[in-house]
C-alpha cells in the first residue's frame, strides 16, 4: 500500500522548468485580472473599494498581515506537539 | 393538515441508526445508504406549521413544525447522512456508525422542534451521539472525548437553566425569534453559541474532532455547528452582538490554522472560521444576511465533509495526518487530490463553485447596510480563507514536498462519496438558483456579475501569490498552538505538578520523621526486652526473694502510715 520510490522528481508537475511556466501563467493570470479592472465597471460602496485593482491589493496585503500577525501569536503560544501528551 | 400519517424524519435516522448497531455486512449497507434517502423524502412530506403536539410535563410540546428553514437544514442534514454513510461503509466500527447516525437524527430533530423543550431534548442526545463518534476514535480519543462531553454537558445546562427562565418569564415553550435582552436569554445564547464554537470555548473543537476516526470526523463536522446555526437563524437573528463574535471566529479560525500542522485541524480551525461567517451573517440580520447565512450552512457542509473525506482517505491510506509527513500524493491519489482541490475551491467561494454563491450574499448584506468595517473585515477574511485552507490544505497534504509516500486510492465507496460531493458543490455553483428556491426568504441576488467575479477572482489569486511568496513563514513545524483549553488542559497539570513538588517536601519529611519515631520506639522496646534487654534477663531466685520482702516491707509500712 504504502511504498518508497527514490525516482521521486521524474514527475512532469515537479520539473523545474514546469515550475517555472506555472508561475510565469499564474503571473500573466494576476496581471488580467487586474487589468480587468479597466474595463469592469464597479459599483463602489464605501470608497476605498473604488481604487484601482483593490481586491488584489487589499487581498494580498490582508493575506501578509494575517500571516505575520500568526507568526507573532505563534512566537509566543508554539508549543511541541508532544506538549500535552507528556502528562497524559 | 390533510390527515396524512408524518413520519417524525429526525425519528427514521435514530431508529435506523440504534439498528445499525446490531447489523453487519450488506444489511448494514443497505441500511447507512436507504435511511436517509427515506428521511429526505419524510423531511419534504412534514406540511408548514406543527405536524405534532403533545403534553410533556404539563407543557404543550410540538416534536415536528415544519417550515421553510427547518426543511432546508433536515435536507442538508440528511444529504450529509448520505455521503457520510457512503464514504464509511468500509468502517467495521459499528458502534461509531449507529452512534453517527443517532445523532444525525437528533440533528434533523432540531431542525423540526417546534419548541424549546424539544429542541433541548435532540440537543442532548446530539451530544450524546457526537461524544461516542469521538470516543471511536484513535488512541487519545477518550480523553479528549471526555472534554468534548464535559463542555457540551456544560453547555447543555447553560441551555437548560436558560430554556426554564423563559418558559417561567413567559409561561410558554414557544421557540420564536429573540432579541438577548433577559438574563435567560443570554443564556439560551450562550447555550447555542457552545455548540457553534464560538469563544471563548471555541477550543472544544480542533481538540476533538481531529482525535475521531478517519469517517467519524466527517460526520462530526457537519451537525453540531449547523445545529447551532440553525437555532441562531430561528432564534437570534439580527442580534447585534453576532456580528462580534462572528467576525472573532473567522479571523481565529484563519490564525489558527495558519500555525497548525496536522491537515485535519486545520480543518477543523476553518469550521470555526466558516461558521464565523453564518453568524456574523445571522448578526446583520437582514433578510439577504439570513438567507446568506442559510444558504453558506448549507454550502459548507458539502465541501467541509468534501475536505474531510479527502483528508481521511488520505488517514486511512498512510495512517499520517501531519503535513510534516505528507506531501507529494497527487502522484498515487490523483482523485483524491482533484476531490480536495475542488472541496478547497468550494470553501474559498471560488467563482462556479457553491461557496461563491452562498458567502457573496453575506458581504453583500454588509455592504447594502453600509457596515463598512464589517465589509472590510469579511472581504479580508475571505482573502485569507483560500490561504489558510484553500491552498493549504491541499498544497500541504499532495503536493508541497515528496514524502516518499505512494499510497493507493481509497475504496470505491470512498471514491464515490468524494465524486458525488465534488459534483455537488459545482453543480449548486453553476445552478444556485435550485438552492435560493430552498431558501425561506425570496432571493433577490444575482452573484454572477462581472464586477463580482472579478473581484473574488482578484482577491483569491492575489492571496495565493501571498501564499507561494511566504511560503518560508509558512513552513510547517512539529508544533501545536495553545488556546483557551490550556486552562482545562495545561493548567490544572501545572498545579498538580507544583502541588505535587512542594507537598512532596512535606510529606517526605513527615514520611521520615515517622520512621525515626517507629525506628527509636523499636529500638527502646529492643534494649529493655530484647536479648540483652534489663527485663528480659533470667532473675536469680535470690534476687526474687529480696526484691519481693523489700515491696512487702515498702507495703508494711505504707499500711501503717
Amino acid at each position: 500500500m504504502v511504498k518508497s520510490t527514490h525516482k521521486s522528481d521524474d514527475h512532469w508537475l515537479v520539473r523545474p522548468q514546469t515550475i517555472r511556466l506555472l508561475w510565469y501563467a499564474g503571473i500573466a493570470i494576476l496581471a488580467l485580472t487586474v487589468l480587468c479592472d479597466l474595463v469592469i465597471e464597479h459599483h463602489p460602496h464605501f470608497g476605498i473599494d473604488g481604487t484601482f485593482g483593490f481586491a488584489a491589493w487589499y487581498g494580498f496585503v490582508s493575506c501578509v498581515v494575517l500571516v505575520a500577525f500568526a507568526k507573532g501569536l505563534g512566537a509566543f503560544l508554539k508549543r511541541p506537539d508532544t506538549y500535552y501528551e507528556a502528562g497524559e | 393538515m390533510s390527515g396524512t400519517i408524518v413520519i417524525p424524519p429526525g425519528l427514521i435516522l435514530i431508529m435506523v441508526g440504534l439498528l445499525i448497531a446490531i447489523t453487519r455486512g450488506h444489511v448494514r449497507s443497505i441500511m447507512l445508504l436507504a435511511a436517509p434517502v427515506v428521511t429526505l423524502i419524510a423531511v419534504w412530506s412534514v406540511p408548514d406549521g406543527v405536524a405534532y403536539s403533545t403534553q410533556f410535563m404539563g407543557y404543550e410540546i410540538a416534536p415536528v413544525k415544519g417550515d421553510a428553514l427547518s426543511r432546508l437544514f433536515a435536507t442538508i442534514f440528511a444529504i450529509m447522512a448520505f455521503g457520510g454513510g457512503l464514504f464509511s461503509l468500509n468502517r467495521e466500527n459499528n458502534t461509531e456508525l449507529a452512534a453517527a447516525f443517532v445523532y444525525a437524527g437528533s440533528a434533523v430533530g432540531v431542525a423540526f422542534a417546534g419548541d424549546l423543550i424539544s429542541v433541548f431534548i435532540f440537543w442532548e442526545l446530539m451530544a450524546i451521539g457526537s461524544t461516542i463518534v469521538v470516543w471511536c476514535g484513535r488512541d487519545g480519543a477518550q480523553r479528549a472525548g471526555m472534554r468534548y462531553a464535559s463542555i457540551h454537558l456544560l453547555g447543555g445546562v447553560i441551555l437548560m437553566a436558560g430554556v426554564a427562565g423563559e418558559i417561567a418569564a413567559t409561561g410558554s415553550t414557544a421557540f420564536n425569534a429573540m432579541q438577548p435582552d433577559s438574563l435567560a436569554r443570554w443564556l439560551i445564547l450562550a447555550g447555542f453559541l457552545i455548540n457553534a464554537g464560538a469563544p471563548p470555548l471555541s477550543a472544544w473543537l480542533p481538540d476533538a474532532y481531529p482525535e475521531a476516526s478517519w469517517s467519524g470526523m466527517v460526520f462530526l463536522s457537519a451537525f453540531t455547528t449547523k445545529t447551532a446555526v440553525y437555532v441562531l437563524l430561528r432564534g437570534f437573528p439580527g442580534a447585534d452582538i453576532l456580528i462580534f463574535v462572528g467576525l472573532f471566529m473567522v479571523f481565529y479560525g484563519i490564525i489558527y490554522a495558519i500555525l497548525e500542522n496536522d491537515m485535519r485541524r486545520i480543518l477543523a480551525y476553518s469550521i470555526v472560521n466558516q461558521v464565523g461567517f453564518m453568524v456574523t451573517g445571522i448578526g446583520i440580520g437582514t433578510t439577504m444576511a439570513l438567507n446568506g447565512a442559510a444558504a453558506h450552512a448549507f454550502t459548507h457542509i458539502i465541501y467541509k465533509a468534501l475536505l474531510l473525506m479527502s483528508a481521511g482517505s488520505v488517514l486511512y491510506m498512510t495512517g499520517k495526518s501531519k503535513c510534516t509527513d505528507l506531501g507529494g500524493l497527487f502522484r498515487t491519489m490523483p482523485l483524491t487530490c482533484v476531490c480536495g482541490i475542488v472541496g478547497a475551491l468550494a470553501i474559498s467561494s471560488f467563482p462556479l463553485t457553491s461557496g461563491f454563491i452562498s458567502k457573496s450574499m453575506i458581504s453583500q448584506a454588509s455592504a447594502d447596510e453600509h457596515l463598512v468595517i464589517v465589509w472590510m473585515l469579511l472581504a479580508a477574511a475571505s482573502a485569507g480563507v483560500f490561504l489558510h485552507a484553500g491552498i493549504k490544505f491541499p498544497w500541504f497534504v499532495f503536493f508541497q514536498k515528496d514524502s516518499g509516500l505512494r499510497p493507493s486510492e481509497p475504496p470505491w465507496n470512498m471514491k464515490a462519496s468524494m465524486v458525488l460531493f465534488s459534483i455537488l458543490c459545482i453543480w449548486i455553483g453553476v445552478f444556485p438558483e435550485q438552492l435560493y428556491a430552498l431558501l425561506p426568504a425570496t432571493v433577490n441576488y444575482v452573484p454572477y456579475t462581472a464586477s463580482h467575479v472579478v473581484f473574488q477572482l482578484q482577491l483569491l489569486l492575489f492571496s495565493g501569490l501571498a501564499f507561494f511568496l511566504l511560503l518560508g513563514w509558512l513552513k510547517r513545524t512539529l508544533t501545536i498552538t495553545l488556546d483557551i483549553d490550556w486552562f482545562y488542559r495545561g493548567l490544572g497539570r501545572t498545579f498538580e505538578r507544583a502541588f505535587h513538588y512542594k507537598t512532596s517536601k512535606v510529606w517526605g519529611i513527615a514520611v521520615e520523621r515517622a520512621y525515626r519515631g517507629v525506628v527509636r520506639f523499636v529500638e527502646t522496646l529492643y534494649r529493655h526486652h530484647g536479648p540483652q534487654g534489663i527485663l528480659a534477663r533470667t532473675w536469680p531466685t535470690g534476687s526474687m526473694a529480696f526484691w519481693t520482702t523489700l515491696l512487702l516491707g515498702a507495703y508494711l509500712i505504707a499500711y501503717y502510715l
